[in-house]
């Protein structure tokens, strides 16, 4: 096989990363942006998600199709509880310092990672797919007869991959309108400009707050599901999500939706040619190279605007 | 009486600003606040807005305690604030930076088209982010929101900053109109001569606590008292 449909392959399952990157980023940037807080807890709602998505899908039995979509519904919903809950309990009563907040969700992190060792276990399980056909990719070539399309060998995606790209697109498109169009967007960006001032126009900062809290630990789970009959859920799996997540954060620029989407499909997209023809780690060391270079010339991001 | 301080002692974590600071703003009346930099004008206005934590002491409006309430019911009971550098809500635009002052108490259509009345200007800007604007218009919009609550009191920080002379004088339009619908209106101004012309009574603040209160037609007569608060 030539390198062209290499190239292809390796966007596809770049694709897929990039969609699942997406999803965990935004959560990860809508609560930074508006609560102005770092949640290292973040790959850890992350992890809870699949696991989650793991003992509903293994509760229901019957046709994998029904276990998916409980869990694609029911893992967010509680990982966004729990999530509110942690806010309520914890970061609210810090006052959402700074600094005390870092602390705060790396002893979270530790907390969600250690009850999910003891009571799912070390294992890694996976949830099957809803659907799964193998769908084979055709390519080109210029032969004797001119443009000729054919099947070459292992130039394959499948239909579950296809959907998770399309599902993550619907719900960060779901996300924007709900950033720019709805009255609740309306509030987390007041939120977000001025804390304040929004208090002083009769918004209800704290409810805000543990709402975001919620929908970005939400967000993350929801990525999870998805990408969990491909990946298998797994107590650690959480890091690997955190760091990408900051990476993109940090180029995107902070709080920045557009900014997060952009950096999260380049990042993807380039974590999965640089595994396919190199490796993993290297993807992961030219990531964080970027990231130092971003943070070098420059710190707001490649969207972010200038913190006032 | 409208809005009243009594004996508030507030400040930010163990500094103390304000100590038994009292005061009273009538229905209908323009109360300026006067006083050195760093005597406690801001955070009186912040402590009646619940963003500063009082230590002791009560805030009421026509009566009603509303220094116990959490700080986003206090705009709802009716205090509409413009504060100092005017904090809009960047990235949002003009039509939604009022949407949030209508949403406070919820208010509609006609409070917007009474609002934008008084401010024409804005009406051309409506889809324009609030960053945008000029200072002037960045005041205006401040005003406006802020008038969005249709508010029993309202509290103004300096709204005339760095304005020109056009603006300043459409902005004290704006604050006389407010006052003869009723509205108990408190000033805190650094020019004296811009306040003495509107205002109807000054009170002077002196590292967080008061100092005369006296009509301003006496320091209009009498400059001297203004002096040695203010200094020069």
């Amino acid at each position: 096989m030539e390198l062209g449909p290499y190239i292809l392959l390796a966007s596809l399952e770049g694709a897929v990363s990039a969609a699942v990157l997406a999803l965990t980023a935004v959560g990860l940037s809508l609560v930074f942006g508006v609560m102005r807080v770092v949640n290292i807890a973040h790959g850890e709602f992350f992890m809870l998600g699949a696991v989650i998505a793991w003992f509903v899908a293994q509760s229901l039995g019957g046709h994998p199709a029904i276990g998916f979509t409980a869990a694609l519904i029911v893992a967010p919903l509680l990982v966004g509880a729990i999530a509110v809950v942690a806010d309520l309990a914890i970061l609210k009563r810090i006052a959402y310092d700074p600094e005390r907040t870092i602390v705060a969700t790396i002893g979270l992190l530790y907390i969600i990672q250690q009850v999910t060792l003891m009571t799912y276990g070390p294992e890694a399980r996976p949830v099957e797919a809803p659907f799964n056909q193998r769908i084979a990719l055709p390519w080109f070539e210029f032969g004797d007869n001119g443009l000729e399309f054919y099947y070459p060998w292992g130039l394959s995606t499948t239909s579950y991959k296809l959907a998770v790209i399309a599902a993550a697109a619907t719900v960060l498109a779901g996300v924007w309108l709900l950033m720019t169009r709805s009255r609740a967007g309306l509030l987390m960006r007041a939120t977000q400009a001025d804390r304040d001032m929004a208090l002083a126009f009769g918004i209800p900062v704290e409810r805000v707050y543990a709402l975001v809290f919620g929908f970005g630990a939400a967000l993350a789970a929801l990525g999870a599901v998805l990408v969990v009959p491909i990946q298998q859920a797994h107590y650690l799996m959480g890091a690997d999500p955190l760091l990408l997540s900051f990476i993109v954060v940090i180029i995107g620029g902070l709080g920045s939706l557009p900014g997060t989407l952009v950096a999260a499909i380049l990042i993807g997209l380039s974590d999965g040619i640089i595994s396919v023809f190199f490796s993993p780690t290297l993807a992961k060391i030219l990531a964080t190279l970027l990231v130092g270079l971003v943070l070098v010339f420059r710190p707001q991001g490649l969207f972010g605007t200038r913190a006032a | 009486m409208m809005l009243e301080l009594d004996r508030i002692n507030a400040g930010y974590g163990q500094a103390q600003v304000l100590r038994d600071f009292s005061l009273n703003v009538s229905p209908g009346e323009i109360l300026c606040l006067l006083g050195r930099n760093g005597a406690g004008k801001t955070t009186t206005m912040q402590a009646i807005m619940g963003l500063v934590p009082l230590m002791s002491g009560a805030v009421r409006l026509e009566g009603q305690d509303i220094s116990r309430l959490p700080p986003h019911k206090i705009p709802q009971a009716g205090v509409a604030y413009i504060p100092q550098g005017r904090r809009l809500f960047t990235g949002l635009t003009v039509a939604q930076n009022l949407e949030v002052g209508l949403r406070t108490r919820g208010h509609g259509k006609d409070t917007l088209e009474e609002v934008l009345e008084l401010f024409p200007r804005l009406r051309e800007r409506m889809d324009q982010r609030a960053e945008t604007l000029s200072g002037g218009e960045q005041q205006m919009l401040a005003t406006a929101r802020a008038l969005c609550l249709k508010p029993k009191a309202l509290l103004l920080d300096e709204p005339t900053e760095g304005l020109q002379p056009s603006m300043i004088e459409a902005i004290r339009r704006v604050i006389v109109k407010m006052r003869n619908a009723g509205v108990a209106i408190l000033l805190v101004e650094q020019r004296v001569d811009a306040v003495l012309e509107v205002a109807d009574r000054v009170a002077f603040i002196e590292n967080g606590r008061n100092g005369a209160t006296m009509g301003a037609e006496a320091l209009r007569a009498d400059h001297t008292i203004v002096d040695r608060y203010i200094g020069v």
